[in-house]
């Protein structure tokens, strides 16, 4: 029996998430100034010191661009899924969970909000650019806007499963440190990742979070890094990575609704 | 058909059952209380009815609608009002009230519509467009009733409605629900530890430790008591009770330093008793029964909130 709605359900969902975070300036601020202060930080200390392979003179600045920029999705996400722990117990997911959704539509709505507070962060933190010599090459806009829906969706699917199956935020920020920060650092996006046999060159090619940065990088201009993998792998990957986290968080709502 | 049935209910957390094998039947239109204290099971019956956890074994349906087997039909039928309430408190009223409308496909002229006739029907015309946070509790909570009468449920359940409500927000809410039922024969089913709140009811089931002790009238159930209360404070609670069974022919209970008994001439007997075991007698007193009474004959212990 399919008495179930989803359309306008996952939209409403997605459109409280956009209202709320709007409505909470602190938010905005909160996801973007810690990115920006490690990049205006890091940018200026590593910049005498550093190389990147097959992109003599880079900047660090310019370097750890799009791994801010990752950063800053993985941030905006985190707060957009966070709000599940409380809000399925005691709050606006409880009504949520007794009307007649399908399971489907909490999982949409929910990546789609968190996605697009994750782009809208990313984008207005692209106005910076400049400052470190990045440029937009028209013809790899549309890639770059791609990779961010990508990138956007896939951390908000990391943070969706992890505060699903939480009770309490603090186990949320214990795996934020355990987990979701290492696959960050860990991707390309802090360091340039070793070529050839190396544990941490192993670590980053199966990390799916490494082809997201990847993906944004080779959009951007002024970003000669080499030993990358190429943007048809690099959206590949992370476009799975999307169905993964998806197809994952679909699996635990379902589970725990225990709906037939 | 509408209404509630239960029946051979179960469910457990680990080892420990926390419904025992219940039977219950809410007819359609009928305001119903669950009473019991902590623990007695009244919170995990309201979750299996709203869908929200399964029960181990037994029957539910709600509306028709099996809550196990058809869950999305039982969620089509009720309409479901918190403890601590869905409302989103960072939107305005009007804008939980798009979503919460938008859960059950409704949109347009239709949400537009019907957004205004449950605002105007509890009152909060003049609210709808403040953010949910800088409400009074009963506002809040009138707007979560609202939230749910948008999608025209059979079956309103509630729990614990009045926590956290000052006096005249009961009254109030006590006000809203009795319209309901009688514009839209509307059944209601509410949770509570209030005796004098669940008295108001057409039916109570009293639960306790996970067990249906009883379901009735709050008239019948005060009559299974008898007519009168007498409650006898003594420091020699035995000797007291000897007395009142063996003298007077009464059936008391040992409460915490108290004996009670039913009767239905309970000054004589109090007057008998204070002047047959005068040293030990602190105080008698005669009441009629409420429903702590009835709990407390049921299961002999007191209702602890």
């Amino acid at each position: 029996m399919n008495n179930t709605h989803f359309w306008r359900p996952s939209l409403a969902l997605w459109h409280r998430d956009v209202v709320r975070f709007l409505r909470q300036r602190n938010r905005i601020i909160g996801a973007l100034a810690t990115p920006l202060v490690f990049w205006v930080l890091l940018g200026a200390g590593f910049t005498p010191s550093f190389s990147a392979p097959g992109a003599a003179g880079m900047s660090y600045a310019a370097y750890f661009f799009p791994g801010t920029l990752v950063l800053i999705m993985l941030f905006t996400a985190i707060f957009s899924t966070i709000s599940i722990i409380e809000d399925r117990r005691e709050g606006f997911l409880q009504g949520v969970l007794v009307a007649p959704v399908s399971p489907g539509a909490i999982v949409f709505g929910k990546f789609l909000g968190g996605t697009t507070l994750a782009v809208g962060q990313a984008i207005l933190f692209c106005v910076l650019a400049p400052f470190a010599g990045i440029s937009f090459p028209p013809a790899l806009l549309p890639t770059l806007f791609l990779s961010f829906i990508l990138v956007g969706f896939s951390m908000t699917g990391l943070g969706f499963l992890v505060a699903w199956p939480m009770d309490s935020t603090q186990g949320f920020h214990a795996i934020m440190n355990i987990v979701l920060m290492p696959l960050w650092m860990v991707s390309g996006a802090l360091f340039p990742l070793p070529q050839g046999n190396s544990i941490i060159g192993w670590i980053g090619a199966l990390n799916p979070v490494t082809y997201g940065v990847a993906a944004i990088r080779q959009s951007l201009g002024g970003q000669a890094v080499s030993g990358l993998p190429g943007i048809p792998l690099a959206l590949g990957v992370t476009f799975l990575f999307c169905v993964g986290t998806y197809a994952a968080s679909y699996w635990l709502v379902l589970r725990k609704r225990k709906i037939a | 058909m509408s209404g509630i049935r239960i029946s051979r209910l179960e469910k457990r957390y680990g080892d420990r059952t926390v419904l025992h094998e219940l039977d219950l039947t809410v007819q359609s239109g009928e305001i119903f209380a669950l009473l019991g204290p902590n623990g007695s099971g009244k919170t995990t019956l309201f979750r299996i009815l709203s869908t929200l956890i399964a029960p181990d074994g037994g029957q539910a349906e709600v509306g028709g609608c099996d809550v196990v087997r058809d869950p999305s039909g039982v969620r089509t039928k009720i309409g479901v009002v918190f403890q601590s309430p869905s409302l989103d408190k960072k939107l305005t009223v009007r804008e939980n009230l798009k979503y919460g409308g938008a859960l059950h496909g409704l949109h347009g002229e239709e949400l537009r519509s019907r957004i205004k006739a449950a605002s105007a029907s509890l009152r909060l015309d003049e609210k709808l467009d403040e953010i949910v946070e800088t409400l009074s509790g009963g506002q809040q909570r009138r707007a979560e009733i609202a939230k749910c009468l948008l999608a025209r449920p059979e079956i309103l359940l509630l729990d614990e409605p009045s926590t956290g409500l000052d006096p005249s927000a009961r009254i109030d809410l006590w006000t809203v629900l009795v319209r309901l039922r009688e514009e839209h024969g509307m059944t209601v089913v509410f949770t509570s530890h209030l005796m004098d709140e669940s008295a108001k009811a057409d039916r109570v089931a009293i639960l306790n430790a996970g067990r249906l002790i009883a379901c009735d009238s709050p008239e019948q159930l005060l009559q299974t008591t008898g007519p009168e209360i007498l409650r006898v404070a003594t420091r020699e609670e035995e000797r007291v009770a000897k007395f009142l069974n063996d003298e007077c022919a009464l059936s008391p209970q040992i409460i915490e330093g108290e004996v009670r008994a039913a009767t239905s001439d309970a000054h004589a007997i109090a007057a008998r008793v204070t002047t047959a075991l005068a040293p030990v007698v602190l105080s008698t007193t005669v009441s009629k029964p409420t429903l702590e009474d009835v709990f407390l004959f049921q299961t002999g212990c007191r209702f602890h909130e």
